[in-house]
């Protein structure tokens, strides 16, 4: 009983902070100014489709980087001697105790036509090459401010791996790449999704980012937003129905990395 | 060094041992040494196990047969020294392609496969057809008692049978030898005895050599054709349970290997030996003129007569029922003896002892000389839990 009482805190705090926050955004989205019940705002969404279709594409995209980079990274870290693994675990958050906007900051004076690499090209003699205001900035300021995100859950997943079965699997006749297919990559997918899980999710509707190194071209559903609430357009019964269809599609999205995982986890030992 | 084992063998085969089954050695472990930390764990280590034979490893922890199963699966490399494995050296071989399969301590199984998976691992990672799979892992499943258990997550299982679907799982992939490492250690008693009696048998169906690493003594007695007895590293003694428990060599191996009175004596000749200031008659020979020595006497050999001076004779300290006999420590001349008995006498009466010299077995002194087989801080903690000293070790291990 005194276990549920220590929890009254906690309940009220998602009560007046999630849940009800929640609920204001879907009575936004399905009303309009006067507060009268419309579809329109949801029927609204429709047009900014190619936004929705560009976020979510660049966001997978940060997202197999991110993985694609990360996954050897936390292997490593997790075979290494347990000093080691503190000191390479606070490297990889270093990067996140530095403020959001300064690092974002510092990766456009990075990538400007006149900044840093490009004016380093220049005075090795070599042509400059555009850099900001692309795709490319995009996915790669995601990456690098989210990819701690990826490598953290795949990092304690991996360490929790009992040296005994990957040791059982090698007496079992499994050379180090068998090893890694059959025991390694199935056992630690719970890690593989929630760190896609927590690289899409903020990926996908990220705003600043998109702001600061993508310039007015790559315009996502998080700038969207911006834009309802504290731009120019200002709507926020349009602002809130964006943010609900966002919200349906990474809760479908994530339904299916779930759906893969489960199928991983029984079907495991086919998958080589 | 297959040269060096085929003519050995060839030699007693041409001396017309056919009574003896043809032996071969498949394993050799020839001066091994390994050490972690600067800490010797295994020294001038050598031993040989005959193809077919259920070995025991048998030692109280830290005493390095763990290392030891861990070397010929190829976890561990030795700093020094050579394995054979059917003559040929393999200290360069990985684990992944030495014949030899490991039951791990806690099993290791696979939590992300189900009991078919894990059975089937060994045979799909070697490229088996899945018709020749699903007809061994039914086979090993019936071996096993687990039929019907084919889809159950490894996780859903009792420890009985996780410890099952270990064995099957080696066993599916047709090893020579077979590394079990204390793999009953975590089941209750009961399902232990049930279990050593399993393995025995499977041992004896499919010929595959055991060898086993175990701390408890019974059970390396009730299932091994050879016993090693290790302690710090190094072979105390190899034997059959027989020869380990009616001869050990010396005064660790008596105190590890069941109960044990052990006494200073006195080798007067052969045949004769001194101990607690009498005279005995024995059956041992073969020491120096007056060579101090150790002498065994189990437990259950010692007979309680009437205390007149014909005999040994001792104050009763201390009865405790055991249900099939009574454990009696009696104090003969300052030394505590444990004698098992179905007599009951009373604590404080003065009993006679009287052994045969058959009971009676000689060791040379050796560094383990007064350290084991007095039961003199028996009667002290007897309330408490019976902290025998050979107890020690397996209350440690629980």
């Amino acid at each position: 009983m005194k276990s549920k009482a220590a929890a009254y805190p906690y309940v009220v705090w998602m009560a007046l902070f999630i849940i009800v926050p929640t609920a204001l955004v879907v009575v936004f989205a399905f009303t309009d100014r006067s507060g009268a019940f419309t579809l329109k705002n949801i029927q609204g969404v429709g047009q900014y489709s190619n936004v929705f279709l560009r976020s979510i594409w660049l966001g997978a995209i940060a997202t197999v980087i991110s993985l694609v980079v990360g996954y050897p990274l936390a292997y490593i870290i997790a075979q290494s001697d347990s000093r080691r693994q503190n000191v390479m675990i606070m490297l990889v958050m270093l990067p996140m105790w530095m403020n959001f906007l300064l690092r974002t900051y510092a990766w456009m004076s990075l990538l400007e036509d006149s900044g840093i690499i490009n004016r380093a090209l220049g005075a090795c003699g070599l042509p400059q090459i555009h850099m900001i205001n692309t795709a490319g900035a995009v996915v790669l300021g995601m990456v690098y401010n989210y990819i701690p995100y990826m490598i953290l859950p795949l990092y304690s997943v991996l360490t929790k791996i009992d040296r005994s079965v990957v040791e059982a699997a090698q007496d079992l006749g499994a050379n180090s790449r068998k090893v890694f297919m059959r025991v390694t990559l199935p056992m630690s997918m719970p890690g593989v999704i929630s760190g896609v899980t927590m690289v899409f999710v903020p990926a996908v509707s990220t705003f600043i980012i998109s702001k600061m190194l993508g310039g007015g071209s790559n315009l996502l559903i998080g700038d969207l937003i911006d834009m309802q609430f504290l731009g120019s357009a200002y709507n926020p019964n349009l602002g809130s129905a964006i943010s609900l269809v966002l919200m349906v599609l990474i809760f479908i999205c994530m339904g299916i990395m779930n759906q893969f995982d489960e199928n991983g986890a029984t079907e495991g030992g086919a998958m080589v | 060094m297959r040269s060096a084992v085929r003519p050995a063998h060839s030699i007693i085969s041409a001396k017309g041992m056919h009574r003896k089954m043809e032996k071969n050695t498949i394993i050799s472990l020839s001066n091994i040494a390994v050490s972690f930390d600067g800490e010797a764990v295994l020294q001038d280590f050598n031993l040989s196990i005959e193809d077919g034979e259920f070995v025991t490893l048998l030692g109280p922890s830290g005493c390095g047969k763990t290392t030891t199963l861990r070397i010929i699966g190829g976890f561990v490399r030795q700093d020094s020294g050579d394995v054979f494995f059917n003559g040929k050296a393999i200290n360069d071989l990985p684990p992944h392609k030495r014949e030899v399969n490991t039951i791990f301590q806690k099993y290791a199984l696979f939590p992300h496969l189900n009991v078919y998976n894990n059975i089937a691992f060994g045979m799909r990672v070697h490229g088996k057809s899945d018709r020749e799979i699903r007809s061994k892992v039914g086979e090993m499943l019936e071996m096993v008692n687990l039929i019907g258990f084919e889809h159950r997550n490894v996780d859903r299982l009792s420890g009985g049978q996780q410890q099952r679907v270990a064995i099957a799982r080696a066993l599916a992939n047709e090893p020579k030898v077979l590394l079990l490492d204390e793999p009953l250690g975590a089941l209750d008693l009961k399902l232990r005895k049930d279990m050593q009696v399993e393995l025995k048998k499977i041992q004896q169906q499919t010929g595959i050599t055991f060898l086993f690493v175990t701390h408890d003594q019974e059970e390396a007695l009730s299932m091994s054709d050879q016993v090693v007895v290790m302690d710090k590293g190094t072979i105390q003694q190899i034997g059959t349970p027989i020869d380990i428990y009616n001869e050990p060599k010396n005064a660790f191996v008596a105190d590890f290997i069941g109960e044990s009175n052990i006494i200073d004596g006195v080798m007067r000749e052969d045949y004769v030996v001194d101990f607690s200031g009498r005279r005995f008659r024995c059956v041992d020979k073969g020491f120096a003129t007056n060579e101090p020595v150790d002498v065994v006497i189990r437990p259950e050999d010692v007979d309680i007569v009437p205390a007149d001076g014909e005999h040994l004779t001792g104050v009763v300290q201390n009865v405790t029922f055991k249900g099939v006999f009574y454990e009696v420590i009696v104090d003969v001349r300052g030394f505590k003896w444990m004698i098992q008995t179905t007599d009951f006498v009373k604590t404080g009466e003065k009993i006679g002892i009287s052994i045969q010299p058959d009971e009676i077995h000689v060791m040379h002194k050796s560094e383990y000389s007064g350290t084991f087989g007095d039961y003199s801080t028996f009667s002290d903690e007897m309330d408490e839990d019976s902290k025998l000293p050979s107890d020690v070790t397996e209350a440690e291990q629980e």
